[in-house]
């Protein structure tokens, strides 16, 4: 379980950028926390940088736009998932419990 | 289905096999076209990304299986012929055959030009170790060739390509000097000050950059008796003789319309389109760095894949029903800064600094570009997410007044 930030923090429509191996963006979409791999599936682009609209991000670099929900890109240039990461919220603190390569897969 | 013709169309020919070309085919079938779908490529090489050439694929950070634009399911599914390594030599002056290098003739009731551009070479006898950037071949033998150890390398020509081939051999280690003909390199697209600013990044990594100063010729000589002669150094202008072993020339590219001149379409750098990228044949939709829709031919990465949509759109359709003017958007890695470019400058456009310095480009900045008090354009280093909101907003501005002119007041 990796400590991300306070949740008052990542207020609505904001992200935040987690240095681990691969990095991770956590998403706070309307209220609704989400977490998945920083780095875009088609170019290296960090998507806690994107547009944020609903539970869709849109690349910063070629705007591929991906659904935090499933971590599937929803149109072109990008064609694979990110992997998607359990968030958690514990005593204020916003909390990431990665996922392994195959279940974050969203296969 | 076509008023031009009719009928219904029951074969396309899609002429080029990279961005543009690729992007074409998958709107044929996402709209519905389920004729015979023919796509010609010169590249022996199966769709890829070029933008990486210049950067992660030069210092072997993506191998070719990362430049991939497509995969063998998607291959399969689009259901398409491809005919690739072989060019298109003609388009009949109906517009209705291709005729292949190989002589083979293609039948097609609908036509998509999407062949491209091709490097601009200096004139010369060719001298081993010089080389372009463009295809991935070119980018193979220049790999090639940075991986053989420490070389002395000029790069002609301080544009997107050059400055990116640059960075990339500066950080493999080269001793890299930068010629460009130009007072400050990218002032044309960048504008003076912001282009200055973008030009001290090759310091940031140590490489020379000469400005003012053009070419007069490349000298060589050959090793041995029997071997080609290979490049020892450039002569400027200004007389100076930089010793080289390896030479870069980023100078630019031609739209391939050379196959088309027995065409009836208007060819004046690049093929000549409406805003819906419908040639003088309505039958005939060009897309990509060889389009010249509105009067404007952008080598940009986004129009190729924005303008097929439109224009298969309106190649279905017989006739122009849809136009598109995207807000032009364009990107580039060097030295390790993302520059990121959107919207439309021109002279005179009072440039305003937002955050960072234009003293500091390897630390960051955002500027954006402003006429009659309306912001018509931004660049950012080092700035992806400040840029993307703005970007937005030129967008949606860009949207409602497609020209682009200040609003009068």
């Amino acid at each position: 379980m990796i400590s991300v930030c306070r949740l008052e923090d990542l207020p609505a429509g904001e992200s935040v950028r987690v240095d681990t191996t691969p990095p991770v963006a956590v998403f706070n979409a309307d209220g609704e926390l989400f977490a998945v791999d920083d780095t875009c599936s088609h170019q290296d682009a960090s998507l806690s940088e994107g547009w944020l609209e609903g539970c869709l991000i849109e690349c910063p670099l070629h705007a591929a736009t991906f659904d935090l929900r499933t971590g599937h890109p929803t149109c072109l240039p990008a064609r694979r998932p990110v992997r998607t990461h359990q968030v958690y919220v514990e005593d204020g603190m916003v909390l990431v419990s990665l996922a392994t390569a195959e279940e974050g897969s969203a296969a | 289905m076509s008023a031009a013709t009719g009928d219904r169309m029951r074969a396309v020919t899609v002429v080029g096999a990279s961005l543009a070309g690729l992007y074409a085919a998958r709107e044929l079938r996402a709209q519905g076209f389920d004729g015979r779908l023919v796509v010609v490529g010169a590249e022996p090489h199966q769709p890829y990304d070029r933008p990486p050439l210049s950067k992660d694929f030069l210092t072997g950070g993506t191998d070719e299986g990362g430049l991939a634009l497509t995969d063998p399911e998607e291959t399969a599914d689009l259901d398409a012929e491809w005919i690739l390594g072989v060019r298109a030599r003609a388009l009949d002056a109906r517009g209705r055959t291709v005729v292949l290098d190989d002589g083979r003739t293609l039948p097609s009731d609908g036509v998509v030009i999407a062949t491209g551009a091709s490097a601009r070479r200096l004139p010369g006898p060719a001298l081993a170790g010089v080389h372009t950037l463009r295809t991935l071949d070119d980018a193979r033998a220049l790999r090639a060739a940075l991986v053989r150890g420490p070389r002395r390398v000029v790069v002609i020509g301080g544009g997107f390509i050059g400055a990116e081939t640059a960075s990339s051999c500066a950080a493999l280690g080269h001793d890299v000097t930068v010629v460009e003909a130009a007072p400050v390199p990218l002032a044309a697209q960048l504008g003076a000050e912001p282009a200055q600013a973008c030009a001290r990044l090759h310091a940031s990594a140590g490489t020379r950059l000469l400005t003012g100063v053009g070419v007069t010729a490349l000298r060589g000589a050959s090793r041995g008796p029997a071997a080609a002669a290979h490049i020892t150094s450039v002569e400027l202008t200004d007389r100076r003789v930089l010793p080289a072993d390896l030479v870069i020339v980023g100078i630019g590219a031609t739209p391939r319309t050379d196959w088309l001149a027995g065409s009836p379409l208007s060819l004046d750098d690049g093929v000549l389109c409406d805003d819906g990228c419908v040639t003088a044949l309505p039958h005939v939709v060009a897309v990509g760095d060889v389009a010249r829709p509105g009067g404007v031919r952008a080598e940009h990465w986004t129009s190729a894949t924005q303008q097929p949509r439109v224009a298969v759109r309106n190649l279905l359709a017989g006739r122009t029903v849809e136009t598109a003017r995207p807000l032009p958007y364009f990107w580039s890695d060097q030295y390790g800064a993302r520059v990121q470019f959107a919207g439309r400058r021109r002279e005179g456009d009072t440039v305003r600094l937002v955050e960072g310095s234009l003293e500091a480009p390897d630390e960051g900045f955002l500027a954006v570009y402003e006429r009659a008090g309306r912001t018509v354009a931004a660049l950012a280093v080092g700035r992806t997410r400040p840029f993307m909101k703005l970007r937005r907003t030129l967008m949606a501005a860009w949207a409602a007044d497609p020209a682009g002119e200040p609003v009068a007041i």
